[in-house]
Protein backbone atom coordinates (compact mmCIF):
# COMPACT_ATOMS: atom_id res chain seq x y z
CA UNK A 1 0.00 0.00 0.00
CA UNK A 2 1.56 3.12 -1.34
CA UNK A 3 -0.13 6.61 -1.15
CA UNK A 4 0.71 8.36 -4.16
CA UNK A 5 2.27 12.10 -3.18
CA UNK A 6 -0.02 14.20 -4.89
CA UNK A 7 -3.72 12.61 -4.56
CA UNK A 8 -5.13 14.76 -2.09
CA UNK A 9 -8.20 12.98 -1.64
CA UNK A 10 -9.85 15.83 0.17
CA UNK A 11 -9.75 17.84 -2.63
CA UNK A 12 -10.91 15.49 -5.07
CA UNK A 13 -13.86 14.61 -3.50
CA UNK A 14 -14.68 18.09 -3.16
CA UNK A 15 -14.00 18.41 -7.56
CA UNK A 16 -16.44 14.84 -7.18
CA UNK A 17 -19.42 16.66 -4.81
CA UNK A 18 -19.08 13.46 -2.59
CA UNK A 19 -18.74 13.62 1.14
CA UNK A 20 -16.26 11.35 2.37
CA UNK A 21 -15.76 9.41 5.59
CA UNK A 22 -12.19 9.24 7.57
CA UNK A 23 -12.09 5.44 7.37
CA UNK A 24 -13.17 6.31 3.31
CA UNK A 25 -10.55 8.44 2.79
CA UNK A 26 -7.91 5.91 4.41
CA UNK A 27 -9.03 3.02 2.53
CA UNK A 28 -9.81 4.94 -0.71
CA UNK A 29 -6.08 6.49 -0.27
CA UNK A 30 -4.32 3.04 -0.07
CA UNK A 31 -6.33 1.30 -2.48
CA UNK A 32 -6.34 4.22 -5.33
CA UNK A 33 -2.36 4.14 -4.33
CA UNK A 34 -2.32 0.74 -5.92
CA UNK A 35 -3.95 0.87 -8.84
CA UNK A 36 -2.35 4.74 -10.04
CA UNK A 37 0.90 2.26 -9.20
CA UNK A 38 -0.36 -0.30 -11.76
CA UNK A 39 -1.72 2.63 -14.26
CA UNK A 40 1.95 4.14 -14.06
CA UNK A 41 3.01 1.38 -16.42
CA UNK A 42 1.66 4.06 -19.43
CA UNK A 43 4.38 5.59 -19.08
CA UNK A 44 6.20 2.93 -21.06
CA UNK A 45 4.68 3.58 -23.88
CA UNK A 46 5.97 5.69 -26.70
CA UNK A 47 2.68 7.69 -27.93
CA UNK A 48 4.71 10.38 -29.66
CA UNK A 49 2.65 11.00 -32.90
CA UNK A 50 -0.21 8.96 -32.12
CA UNK A 51 -3.61 10.09 -32.29
CA UNK A 52 -5.65 9.61 -29.24
CA UNK A 53 -9.13 7.84 -29.56
CA UNK A 54 -12.35 9.16 -27.86
CA UNK A 55 -14.68 6.50 -29.67
CA UNK A 56 -13.66 3.28 -31.71
CA UNK A 57 -16.03 4.28 -34.44
CA UNK A 58 -16.54 8.02 -34.34
CA UNK A 59 -19.67 9.72 -35.97
CA UNK A 60 -19.51 12.96 -36.48
CA UNK A 61 -22.77 15.62 -37.13
CA UNK A 62 -25.49 13.32 -36.96
CA UNK A 63 -28.16 15.66 -37.85
CA UNK A 64 -32.11 15.11 -37.23
CA UNK A 65 -34.67 17.29 -38.57
CA UNK A 66 -35.94 20.20 -37.28
CA UNK A 67 -39.94 18.82 -36.55
CA UNK A 68 -40.86 18.74 -32.96
CA UNK A 69 -41.40 15.11 -31.14
CA UNK A 70 -43.35 14.25 -28.42
CA UNK A 71 -41.25 14.87 -25.20
CA UNK A 72 -42.17 13.46 -21.04
CA UNK A 73 -45.39 14.42 -20.20
CA UNK A 74 -44.75 16.60 -16.56
CA UNK A 75 -46.02 13.62 -15.12
CA UNK A 76 -43.59 10.93 -15.89
CA UNK A 77 -40.96 13.16 -15.62
CA UNK A 78 -41.66 14.56 -12.36
CA UNK A 79 -42.86 10.83 -11.20
CA UNK A 80 -39.05 10.35 -9.58
CA UNK A 81 -38.75 13.92 -7.94
CA UNK A 82 -37.39 13.88 -4.06
CA UNK A 83 -39.77 16.66 -3.72
CA UNK A 84 -42.03 18.92 -6.04
CA UNK A 85 -43.81 21.54 -5.86
CA UNK A 86 -46.77 22.36 -8.26
CA UNK A 87 -45.23 21.23 -11.80
CA UNK A 88 -41.41 21.84 -10.23
CA UNK A 89 -38.48 19.74 -8.67
CA UNK A 90 -38.07 21.56 -5.26
CA UNK A 91 -34.70 21.59 -3.84
CA UNK A 92 -33.42 23.64 -0.20
CA UNK A 93 -32.68 27.16 -0.22
CA UNK A 94 -29.87 27.74 -2.94
CA UNK A 95 -29.14 31.88 -1.74
CA UNK A 96 -29.62 33.13 1.43
CA UNK B 1 -43.61 -30.62 -17.78
CA UNK B 2 -42.41 -27.52 -16.30
CA UNK B 3 -39.07 -29.79 -15.42
CA UNK B 4 -38.63 -29.83 -19.10
CA UNK B 5 -39.03 -26.91 -20.34
CA UNK B 6 -36.69 -24.64 -18.40
CA UNK B 7 -33.61 -25.65 -20.17
CA UNK B 8 -34.82 -25.99 -23.66
CA UNK B 9 -33.13 -23.64 -26.49
CA UNK B 10 -35.42 -20.69 -27.99
CA UNK B 11 -35.49 -22.77 -31.03
CA UNK B 12 -37.07 -25.63 -29.89
CA UNK B 13 -39.16 -23.69 -27.62
CA UNK B 14 -40.40 -21.59 -30.56
CA UNK B 15 -41.33 -25.24 -32.37
CA UNK B 16 -43.47 -26.63 -29.37
CA UNK B 17 -45.33 -23.15 -28.92
CA UNK B 18 -45.80 -23.19 -32.86
CA UNK B 19 -47.13 -26.63 -32.85
CA UNK B 20 -49.56 -25.55 -30.24
CA UNK B 21 -47.76 -28.21 -27.40
CA UNK B 22 -47.29 -25.64 -25.08
CA UNK B 23 -48.51 -21.85 -24.61
CA UNK B 24 -46.96 -19.45 -23.52
CA UNK B 25 -48.49 -18.42 -20.52
CA UNK B 26 -47.39 -22.36 -19.46
CA UNK B 27 -44.08 -21.84 -20.18
CA UNK B 28 -44.04 -18.57 -18.27
CA UNK B 29 -45.55 -20.38 -15.12
CA UNK B 30 -42.69 -22.61 -15.88
CA UNK B 31 -40.05 -19.95 -15.14
CA UNK B 32 -42.03 -18.07 -12.73
CA UNK B 33 -41.79 -21.63 -10.70
CA UNK B 34 -38.51 -22.44 -11.42
CA UNK B 35 -37.46 -18.87 -10.10
CA UNK B 36 -39.30 -18.97 -6.90
CA UNK B 37 -37.81 -22.76 -6.44
CA UNK B 38 -34.04 -21.73 -7.01
CA UNK B 39 -33.94 -17.73 -6.50
CA UNK B 40 -34.24 -17.33 -3.40
CA UNK B 41 -30.13 -19.68 -2.62
CA UNK B 42 -29.46 -18.00 -5.87
CA UNK B 43 -30.39 -14.37 -5.83
CA UNK B 44 -30.44 -13.55 -9.38
CA UNK B 45 -33.17 -11.21 -9.29
CA UNK B 46 -33.63 -7.74 -8.57
CA UNK B 47 -37.33 -7.94 -8.39
CA UNK B 48 -39.72 -9.19 -10.90
CA UNK B 49 -43.51 -8.81 -11.85
CA UNK B 50 -45.75 -12.05 -11.96
CA UNK B 51 -48.71 -10.22 -12.79
CA UNK B 52 -47.41 -8.47 -15.63
CA UNK B 53 -44.98 -11.55 -17.02
CA UNK B 54 -48.65 -13.34 -17.31
CA UNK B 55 -50.46 -11.00 -19.49
CA UNK B 56 -47.50 -10.46 -21.86
CA UNK B 57 -47.63 -13.90 -22.28
CA UNK B 58 -51.40 -14.60 -22.91
CA UNK B 59 -50.89 -11.55 -25.41
CA UNK B 60 -48.52 -13.61 -27.10
CA UNK B 61 -50.75 -16.20 -27.30
CA UNK B 62 -53.75 -14.35 -28.25
CA UNK B 63 -51.29 -13.21 -31.21
CA UNK B 64 -50.38 -16.48 -31.93
CA UNK B 65 -54.65 -18.06 -31.48
CA UNK B 66 -55.15 -15.18 -34.46
CA UNK B 67 -51.83 -16.47 -36.64
CA UNK B 68 -49.74 -13.33 -36.26
CA UNK B 69 -46.56 -14.87 -34.46
CA UNK B 70 -44.25 -12.30 -34.27
CA UNK B 71 -41.23 -14.73 -35.08
CA UNK B 72 -39.39 -17.46 -32.90
CA UNK B 73 -38.92 -14.84 -29.71
CA UNK B 74 -42.66 -14.42 -29.32
CA UNK B 75 -43.50 -15.46 -25.64
CA UNK B 76 -40.30 -16.37 -24.68
CA UNK B 77 -39.00 -14.86 -21.28
CA UNK B 78 -35.83 -12.52 -21.35
CA UNK B 79 -34.83 -11.29 -18.25
CA UNK B 80 -33.47 -7.98 -17.96
CA UNK B 81 -30.44 -6.51 -16.34
CA UNK B 82 -31.17 -4.10 -13.79
CA UNK B 83 -29.66 -1.07 -15.69
CA UNK B 84 -31.86 -1.61 -18.98
CA UNK B 85 -35.04 0.41 -18.77
CA UNK B 86 -38.21 -0.91 -18.64
CA UNK B 87 -41.60 1.38 -18.42
CA UNK B 88 -43.34 1.00 -15.23
CA UNK B 89 -41.05 -1.18 -13.71
CA UNK B 90 -38.41 -0.31 -10.76
CA UNK B 91 -34.93 0.56 -12.33
CA UNK B 92 -31.96 0.27 -9.41
CA UNK B 93 -28.86 -0.38 -10.94
CA UNK B 94 -28.38 -2.41 -7.67
CA UNK B 95 -27.76 0.92 -6.13
CA UNK B 96 -29.31 2.76 -2.91
CA UNK B 97 -29.32 5.50 -5.41
CA UNK B 98 -31.82 4.29 -7.59
CA UNK B 99 -33.78 2.33 -4.82
CA UNK B 100 -37.28 3.73 -5.20
CA UNK B 101 -36.66 5.02 -9.13
CA UNK B 102 -39.30 3.52 -11.77
CA UNK B 103 -38.36 4.03 -15.35
CA UNK B 104 -40.85 6.56 -17.41
CA UNK B 105 -40.54 4.71 -20.78
CA UNK B 106 -38.84 1.67 -22.48
CA UNK B 107 -35.45 1.47 -23.55
CA UNK B 108 -35.16 0.90 -27.09
CA UNK B 109 -33.75 -2.79 -26.69
CA UNK B 110 -36.78 -3.19 -24.46
CA UNK B 111 -38.65 -1.86 -27.29
CA UNK B 112 -37.35 -4.23 -29.68
CA UNK B 113 -37.57 -7.09 -27.67
CA UNK B 114 -41.49 -6.37 -27.58
CA UNK B 115 -41.80 -6.03 -31.04
CA UNK B 116 -40.87 -9.33 -31.28
CA UNK B 117 -42.93 -10.70 -29.03
CA UNK B 118 -40.52 -11.60 -26.33
CA UNK B 119 -41.69 -11.11 -22.70
CA UNK B 120 -39.59 -8.90 -20.73
CA UNK B 121 -38.62 -10.92 -17.80
CA UNK B 122 -37.41 -9.65 -14.10
CA UNK B 123 -35.25 -6.91 -13.02
CA UNK B 124 -31.25 -8.68 -12.72
CA UNK B 125 -29.08 -8.40 -10.37
CA UNK B 126 -25.10 -6.58 -11.41
CA UNK B 127 -22.42 -4.74 -9.65
CA UNK B 128 -23.72 -1.68 -8.69
CA UNK B 129 -23.86 0.85 -11.73
CA UNK B 130 -22.26 -2.27 -13.58
CA UNK B 131 -18.82 -1.55 -11.79
CA UNK B 132 -17.24 -4.63 -10.70
CA UNK B 133 -16.08 -8.37 -11.55
CA UNK B 134 -18.29 -10.51 -9.47
CA UNK B 135 -21.74 -8.83 -8.65
CA UNK B 136 -20.46 -8.52 -5.12
CA UNK B 137 -20.73 -4.77 -5.09
CA UNK B 138 -24.51 -4.96 -5.63
CA UNK B 139 -26.38 -3.02 -3.09
CA UNK B 140 -29.50 -5.17 -3.17
CA UNK B 141 -27.82 -8.92 -2.78
CA UNK B 142 -25.15 -11.22 -3.37
CA UNK B 143 -25.64 -13.64 -6.38
CA UNK B 144 -24.62 -17.24 -6.25
CA UNK B 145 -22.86 -19.26 -9.00
CA UNK B 146 -25.42 -21.87 -10.19
CA UNK B 147 -22.74 -24.43 -10.55
CA UNK B 148 -21.25 -23.60 -7.10
CA UNK B 149 -23.23 -21.25 -4.87
CA UNK B 150 -20.43 -20.43 -2.38
CA UNK B 151 -18.81 -18.66 -5.87
CA UNK B 152 -19.50 -15.92 -7.61
CA UNK B 153 -21.40 -15.57 -10.73
CA UNK B 154 -18.84 -12.99 -12.34
CA UNK B 155 -19.64 -9.61 -12.93
CA UNK B 156 -21.28 -6.95 -13.78
CA UNK B 157 -23.96 -8.68 -15.47
CA UNK B 158 -23.76 -11.62 -13.17
CA UNK B 159 -27.76 -11.64 -12.24
CA UNK B 160 -28.29 -11.75 -16.35
CA UNK B 161 -25.24 -15.00 -16.36
CA UNK B 162 -26.69 -16.90 -13.59
CA UNK B 163 -30.83 -16.46 -14.04
CA UNK B 164 -29.97 -18.53 -18.15
CA UNK B 165 -27.80 -20.73 -16.25
CA UNK B 166 -30.40 -22.03 -13.91
CA UNK B 167 -32.99 -21.88 -16.05
CA UNK B 168 -35.00 -18.75 -14.65
CA UNK B 169 -35.02 -17.01 -18.09
CA UNK B 170 -34.43 -18.59 -21.53
CA UNK B 171 -32.16 -15.95 -22.26
CA UNK B 172 -31.47 -12.14 -20.90
CA UNK B 173 -29.33 -8.66 -21.98
CA UNK B 174 -26.77 -7.61 -20.10
CA UNK B 175 -24.45 -4.22 -20.90
CA UNK B 176 -20.51 -5.18 -21.53
CA UNK B 177 -18.02 -1.78 -20.24
CA UNK B 178 -14.86 -3.91 -20.09
CA UNK B 179 -16.55 -7.53 -19.86
CA UNK B 180 -18.96 -7.46 -17.77
CA UNK B 181 -21.27 -9.81 -20.40
CA UNK B 182 -18.39 -12.03 -21.85
CA UNK B 183 -16.64 -12.73 -18.19
CA UNK B 184 -20.27 -14.01 -16.09
CA UNK B 185 -21.04 -15.78 -18.57
CA UNK B 186 -17.85 -17.59 -19.27
CA UNK B 187 -17.64 -18.26 -15.50
CA UNK B 188 -21.91 -19.54 -15.70
CA UNK B 189 -20.99 -21.79 -18.40
CA UNK B 190 -23.73 -19.64 -20.94
CA UNK B 191 -22.78 -17.61 -23.92
CA UNK B 192 -22.73 -14.13 -23.65
CA UNK B 193 -22.10 -11.79 -26.97
CA UNK B 194 -21.16 -8.20 -26.54
CA UNK B 195 -21.57 -6.42 -29.77
CA UNK B 196 -19.40 -3.99 -31.68
CA UNK B 197 -19.76 -0.36 -30.59
CA UNK B 198 -22.65 1.11 -32.18
CA UNK B 199 -24.38 -1.82 -33.33
CA UNK B 200 -27.17 -1.58 -30.56
CA UNK B 201 -28.69 1.53 -28.97
CA UNK B 202 -27.81 2.62 -25.77
CA UNK B 203 -30.95 4.18 -25.27
CA UNK B 204 -32.31 3.88 -22.39
CA UNK B 205 -28.87 2.21 -20.70
CA UNK B 206 -28.00 3.51 -17.60
CA UNK B 207 -24.74 5.24 -18.66
CA UNK B 208 -21.23 4.03 -17.06
CA UNK B 209 -18.95 4.53 -19.65
CA UNK B 210 -20.45 5.54 -22.85
CA UNK B 211 -17.48 4.93 -25.13
CA UNK B 212 -16.93 1.59 -23.88
CA UNK B 213 -20.91 0.56 -22.81
CA UNK B 214 -22.80 -1.84 -25.33
CA UNK B 215 -25.73 -3.85 -24.37
CA UNK B 216 -25.40 -7.30 -26.02
CA UNK B 217 -27.16 -10.98 -25.12
CA UNK B 218 -26.92 -14.20 -23.05
CA UNK B 219 -28.56 -17.30 -24.04
CA UNK B 220 -27.59 -20.99 -23.80
CA UNK B 221 -26.78 -21.91 -27.30
CA UNK B 222 -25.27 -19.67 -29.74
CA UNK B 223 -28.20 -19.82 -32.03
CA UNK B 224 -30.43 -18.63 -29.31
CA UNK B 225 -27.66 -15.82 -28.53
CA UNK B 226 -28.26 -15.26 -32.78
CA UNK B 227 -32.21 -14.82 -32.83
CA UNK B 228 -31.65 -12.59 -29.82
CA UNK B 229 -29.30 -10.19 -31.19
CA UNK B 230 -30.84 -9.59 -34.42
CA UNK B 231 -33.85 -8.60 -32.48
CA UNK B 232 -31.54 -5.95 -30.53
CA UNK B 233 -29.63 -4.74 -33.16
CA UNK B 234 -29.99 -1.90 -36.14
CA UNK B 235 -29.46 1.83 -36.24
CA UNK B 236 -31.37 4.07 -33.73
CA UNK B 237 -31.75 7.56 -33.76
CA UNK B 238 -32.02 8.02 -30.17
CA UNK B 239 -28.48 7.14 -29.64
CA UNK B 240 -26.65 9.27 -31.57
CA UNK B 241 -23.19 6.85 -31.64
CA UNK B 242 -25.69 3.99 -33.05
CA UNK B 243 -24.46 2.96 -36.59
CA UNK B 244 -26.47 2.41 -39.74
CA UNK B 245 -24.58 -0.44 -41.02
CA UNK B 246 -26.92 -2.83 -42.37
CA UNK B 247 -28.10 -5.95 -39.93
CA UNK B 248 -27.98 -9.69 -41.87
CA UNK B 249 -29.94 -12.46 -40.58
CA UNK B 250 -27.73 -13.87 -38.01
CA UNK B 251 -29.35 -17.15 -37.30
CA UNK B 252 -29.77 -17.76 -41.53
CA UNK B 253 -25.77 -17.90 -41.58
CA UNK B 254 -24.78 -20.00 -38.34
CA UNK B 255 -24.50 -23.27 -40.07
CA UNK B 256 -21.67 -23.14 -42.49
CA UNK B 257 -20.77 -27.19 -43.09
CA UNK B 258 -17.08 -27.20 -44.22
CA UNK B 259 -16.21 -23.59 -43.79
CA UNK B 260 -12.47 -22.84 -42.54
CA UNK B 261 -11.82 -19.63 -41.19
CA UNK B 262 -7.91 -18.55 -40.53
CA UNK B 263 -7.87 -17.84 -36.59
CA UNK B 264 -5.51 -16.23 -34.50
CA UNK B 265 -3.80 -17.08 -31.51
CA UNK B 266 -2.23 -14.18 -29.13
CA UNK B 267 0.73 -15.13 -27.39
CA UNK B 268 0.06 -12.22 -25.23
CA UNK B 269 -3.51 -13.94 -23.58
CA UNK B 270 -1.48 -17.10 -22.16
CA UNK B 271 0.52 -15.10 -20.21
CA UNK B 272 1.44 -15.22 -16.50
CA UNK B 273 -1.94 -15.37 -14.40
CA UNK B 274 -3.64 -18.03 -16.33
CA UNK B 275 -4.97 -21.05 -14.73
CA UNK B 276 -3.45 -24.37 -16.32
CA UNK B 277 -7.11 -25.80 -16.74
CA UNK B 278 -8.37 -22.85 -18.14
CA UNK B 279 -5.49 -23.07 -20.72
CA UNK B 280 -5.90 -26.44 -21.97
CA UNK B 281 -9.61 -26.02 -22.16
CA UNK B 282 -8.88 -23.01 -24.31
CA UNK B 283 -5.39 -25.25 -26.19
CA UNK B 284 -8.36 -28.26 -26.79
CA UNK B 285 -10.60 -25.49 -28.59
CA UNK B 286 -7.80 -24.50 -30.51
CA UNK B 287 -7.16 -28.20 -31.72
CA UNK B 288 -10.39 -28.75 -32.08
CA UNK B 289 -10.96 -25.67 -34.67
CA UNK B 290 -7.30 -27.32 -36.14
CA UNK B 291 -9.00 -30.57 -36.74
CA UNK B 292 -11.69 -29.27 -38.69
CA UNK B 293 -9.54 -27.60 -41.34
CA UNK B 294 -8.95 -23.96 -39.82
CA UNK B 295 -5.62 -22.34 -40.32
CA UNK B 296 -4.10 -21.19 -36.40
CA UNK B 297 -2.06 -18.36 -36.68
CA UNK B 298 0.25 -16.71 -34.23
CA UNK B 299 -0.90 -13.04 -34.09
CA UNK B 300 1.09 -9.98 -32.09
CA UNK B 301 -1.30 -8.04 -29.94
CA UNK B 302 1.89 -6.33 -28.26
CA UNK B 303 0.49 -3.18 -26.10
CA UNK B 304 -1.79 -5.94 -24.30
CA UNK B 305 -0.40 -5.29 -20.81
CA UNK B 306 -1.60 -1.74 -21.17
CA UNK B 307 -5.16 -2.45 -21.46
CA UNK B 308 -6.35 -2.76 -17.85
CA UNK B 309 -4.43 0.65 -17.08
CA UNK B 310 -5.77 2.29 -20.04
CA UNK B 311 -9.24 0.83 -19.73
CA UNK B 312 -9.51 2.26 -15.71
CA UNK B 313 -8.81 5.65 -16.93
CA UNK B 314 -10.69 5.79 -19.51
CA UNK B 315 -13.95 4.07 -17.82
CA UNK B 316 -13.61 6.18 -14.47
CA UNK B 317 -13.14 9.54 -16.43
CA UNK B 318 -16.20 9.07 -18.37
CA UNK B 319 -18.08 7.29 -15.20
CA UNK B 320 -17.36 10.04 -12.93
CA UNK B 321 -18.92 12.48 -15.76
CA UNK B 322 -22.10 10.63 -16.30
CA UNK B 323 -22.66 9.98 -12.49
CA UNK B 324 -22.44 13.86 -12.37
CA UNK B 325 -26.18 13.70 -12.91
CA UNK B 326 -27.06 11.80 -9.69
CA UNK B 327 -27.24 14.78 -7.05
CA UNK B 328 -30.32 14.71 -5.44
CA UNK B 329 -32.21 17.01 -7.13
CA UNK B 330 -34.76 15.44 -9.80
CA UNK B 331 -34.39 12.22 -9.31
CA UNK B 332 -32.77 9.39 -6.65
CA UNK B 333 -31.95 9.23 -3.44
CA UNK B 334 -32.01 12.87 -1.49
CA UNK B 335 -30.27 13.27 1.77
CA UNK B 336 -32.48 14.31 4.38
CA UNK B 337 -29.70 15.91 6.28
CA UNK B 338 -29.16 18.72 3.55
CA UNK B 339 -28.05 22.31 4.79
CA UNK B 340 -28.53 23.58 1.59
CA UNK B 341 -28.71 23.24 -1.71
CA UNK B 342 -24.69 22.66 -2.49
CA UNK B 343 -24.75 20.39 0.71
CA UNK B 344 -27.66 17.88 -0.92
CA UNK B 345 -24.85 16.69 -3.36
CA UNK B 346 -22.78 15.98 -1.04
CA UNK B 347 -24.82 14.18 1.30
CA UNK B 348 -26.51 12.59 -0.81
CA UNK B 349 -23.69 11.00 -3.29
CA UNK B 350 -22.21 10.26 -0.33
CA UNK B 351 -25.26 7.91 1.22
CA UNK B 352 -26.45 7.27 -2.22
CA UNK B 353 -23.54 5.39 -3.67
CA UNK B 354 -21.42 2.29 -2.53
CA UNK B 355 -17.92 1.86 -2.09
CA UNK B 356 -16.80 0.93 -5.51
CA UNK B 357 -18.93 3.71 -7.18
CA UNK B 358 -17.13 6.48 -5.04
CA UNK B 359 -13.88 4.57 -5.52
CA UNK B 360 -14.36 5.36 -9.45
CA UNK B 361 -15.58 8.49 -9.52
CA UNK B 362 -12.71 9.87 -7.26
CA UNK B 363 -10.18 8.05 -9.07
CA UNK B 364 -11.85 9.41 -12.77
CA UNK B 365 -12.67 13.10 -10.94
CA UNK B 366 -8.26 12.91 -10.04
CA UNK B 367 -7.21 11.65 -13.57
CA UNK B 368 -9.51 14.52 -15.14
CA UNK B 369 -8.66 17.18 -12.87
CA UNK B 370 -6.57 19.92 -13.67
CA UNK B 371 -2.76 19.30 -14.10
CA UNK B 372 -3.12 15.05 -14.70
CA UNK B 373 -5.14 15.24 -17.79
CA UNK B 374 -2.74 15.08 -20.20
CA UNK B 375 -0.48 12.68 -17.92
CA UNK B 376 -3.51 10.22 -17.89
CA UNK B 377 -6.54 11.00 -19.60
CA UNK B 378 -5.10 11.70 -22.75
CA UNK B 379 -2.03 9.42 -22.53
CA UNK B 380 -4.87 6.71 -21.85
CA UNK B 381 -6.50 7.57 -25.29
CA UNK B 382 -3.60 7.27 -27.37
CA UNK B 383 -2.40 3.75 -25.52
CA UNK B 384 -6.15 2.97 -26.98
CA UNK B 385 -5.23 3.81 -30.31
CA UNK B 386 -2.28 1.59 -30.28
CA UNK B 387 -4.35 -1.20 -29.06
CA UNK B 388 -7.13 -0.39 -31.12
CA UNK B 389 -3.73 -0.44 -34.06
CA UNK B 390 -2.92 -3.91 -32.86
CA UNK B 391 -6.44 -5.71 -33.34
CA UNK B 392 -6.86 -3.90 -37.32
CA UNK B 393 -3.24 -5.16 -37.99
CA UNK B 394 -4.31 -8.69 -36.65
CA UNK B 395 -7.18 -8.75 -38.92
CA UNK B 396 -5.25 -8.06 -41.84
CA UNK B 397 -4.44 -11.83 -41.38
CA UNK B 398 -6.73 -13.79 -39.29
CA UNK B 399 -10.58 -13.55 -39.02
CA UNK B 400 -11.00 -13.94 -35.43
CA UNK B 401 -8.87 -14.25 -32.93
CA UNK B 402 -9.67 -17.07 -29.72
CA UNK B 403 -8.62 -16.41 -26.63
CA UNK B 404 -9.08 -17.05 -22.78
CA UNK B 405 -12.87 -15.58 -22.02
CA UNK B 406 -11.67 -15.00 -18.64
CA UNK B 407 -7.76 -15.89 -16.59
CA UNK B 408 -9.78 -18.33 -13.97
CA UNK B 409 -12.86 -19.98 -13.32
CA UNK B 410 -15.21 -18.73 -10.94
CA UNK B 411 -13.98 -17.40 -7.91
CA UNK B 412 -15.08 -18.07 -4.46
CA UNK B 413 -17.09 -15.23 -2.66
CA UNK B 414 -14.75 -12.61 -1.11
CA UNK B 415 -11.78 -13.38 -2.20
CA UNK B 416 -11.02 -10.55 -4.44
CA UNK B 417 -13.26 -8.37 -2.31
CA UNK B 418 -10.96 -6.23 -0.45
CA UNK B 419 -8.60 -6.14 -3.23
CA UNK B 420 -10.08 -3.51 -6.15
CA UNK B 421 -6.59 -4.06 -8.01
CA UNK B 422 -6.56 -8.14 -8.59
CA UNK B 423 -10.43 -7.52 -9.09
CA UNK B 424 -9.62 -5.55 -11.87
CA UNK B 425 -7.30 -8.07 -13.25
CA UNK B 426 -10.08 -10.45 -13.58
CA UNK B 427 -10.97 -8.58 -16.73
CA UNK B 428 -7.40 -9.16 -18.50
CA UNK B 429 -8.86 -10.39 -21.25
CA UNK B 430 -11.88 -8.91 -22.19
CA UNK B 431 -11.07 -5.05 -21.80
CA UNK B 432 -8.90 -5.25 -24.82
CA UNK B 433 -12.20 -5.67 -27.09
CA UNK B 434 -14.11 -3.22 -25.92
CA UNK B 435 -11.49 -0.01 -26.07
CA UNK B 436 -11.28 -1.23 -29.63
CA UNK B 437 -14.98 -1.54 -29.62
CA UNK B 438 -14.73 -4.82 -31.20
CA UNK B 439 -17.30 -7.55 -30.90
CA UNK B 440 -16.67 -10.64 -28.91
CA UNK B 441 -18.42 -14.00 -27.72
CA UNK B 442 -17.56 -16.21 -24.51
CA UNK B 443 -18.99 -19.70 -25.44
CA UNK B 444 -18.71 -22.53 -23.15
CA UNK B 445 -15.72 -24.77 -23.63
CA UNK B 446 -15.50 -27.30 -20.45
CA UNK B 447 -15.32 -27.29 -17.07
CA UNK B 448 -12.65 -27.81 -14.53
CA UNK B 449 -11.80 -31.12 -12.40
CA UNK B 450 -14.12 -29.20 -9.59
CA UNK B 451 -16.99 -28.57 -12.39
CA UNK B 452 -16.77 -25.12 -12.87
CA UNK B 453 -17.27 -23.61 -16.29
CA UNK B 454 -14.77 -22.77 -18.51
CA UNK B 455 -14.76 -19.58 -21.72
CA UNK B 456 -13.74 -19.57 -25.04
CA UNK B 457 -13.64 -15.90 -25.87
CA UNK B 458 -13.77 -14.94 -30.03
CA UNK B 459 -13.27 -11.62 -30.66
CA UNK B 460 -14.10 -10.70 -34.49
CA UNK B 461 -13.34 -7.74 -37.24
CA UNK B 462 -15.43 -4.77 -36.52
CA UNK B 463 -19.32 -5.73 -37.52
CA UNK B 464 -17.93 -8.79 -37.84
CA UNK B 465 -21.10 -10.84 -35.65
CA UNK B 466 -22.49 -13.18 -38.22
CA UNK B 467 -18.95 -14.91 -38.66
CA UNK B 468 -17.92 -14.47 -35.16
CA UNK B 469 -20.99 -16.47 -34.96
CA UNK B 470 -20.56 -19.32 -37.22
CA UNK B 471 -17.01 -19.73 -35.94
CA UNK B 472 -18.51 -19.96 -32.46
CA UNK B 473 -21.55 -22.20 -33.74
CA UNK B 474 -18.28 -24.45 -35.55
CA UNK B 475 -17.23 -25.28 -31.91
CA UNK B 476 -20.75 -25.72 -30.08
CA UNK B 477 -21.87 -27.91 -33.13
CA UNK B 478 -19.46 -30.54 -31.60
CA UNK B 479 -19.65 -30.26 -28.06
CA UNK B 480 -22.45 -30.85 -25.66
CA UNK B 481 -21.24 -28.59 -22.64
CA UNK B 482 -24.49 -26.60 -23.16
CA UNK B 483 -26.21 -29.63 -22.78
CA UNK B 484 -25.20 -29.53 -19.16
CA UNK B 485 -27.00 -28.11 -16.48
CA UNK B 486 -26.18 -27.11 -12.63
CA UNK B 487 -28.29 -29.14 -10.21
CA UNK B 488 -28.77 -26.16 -7.54
CA UNK B 489 -28.29 -28.62 -4.95
CA UNK B 490 -27.33 -28.03 -1.24
CA UNK B 491 -26.21 -24.35 0.28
Amino acid sequence: MSRPADLDIDHVARLARISLSEEEKAAFSGQLGDVLAYIALLKEVDVSGVEPTAHAFPVENVWAEDVAQPGLPVEAALRNAPARRDNLFAVPKVVE
Amino acid sequence: MSAELIFKPITELASLLAEGKVSSVELMRAHVARTRAVDPRLQAFNSFDEADALSQAAASDGRRAAGASRGPLDGIPVGMKDVISVAGQPLTASSRMLANYVSPYDATVTRRLREAGAIIWGRLNLDEFAMGSSTENSATRTTGNPWDLTRVPGGSSGGSAAAVAAGEAAAALGSDTGGSIRQPAALCGVVGLKPTYGLVSRYGLIAFASSLDQIGPFARSVEDTAITLGAIAGHDPLDSTSLRNPIPDYRAGLDRPGATWKLGIAREYFAEGLDPEVAAAVERAVDHYRSIGCEIREVSLPHTKYAVGAYYIIATAECSSNLSRYDGVRYGHRSAEAADAVDLYFKSRAEGFGAEVKRRIILGTYVLSSGYYDAYYLRAQKVRTLIRRDFLNAFREVDAILTPTSPTAAFRKGERAADPLAMYLSDIYTIGVNLAGLPGISVPCGFTRGRLPIGLQIIGKPFGEADMLAIARAYERDHAWSAQHPEMNGA
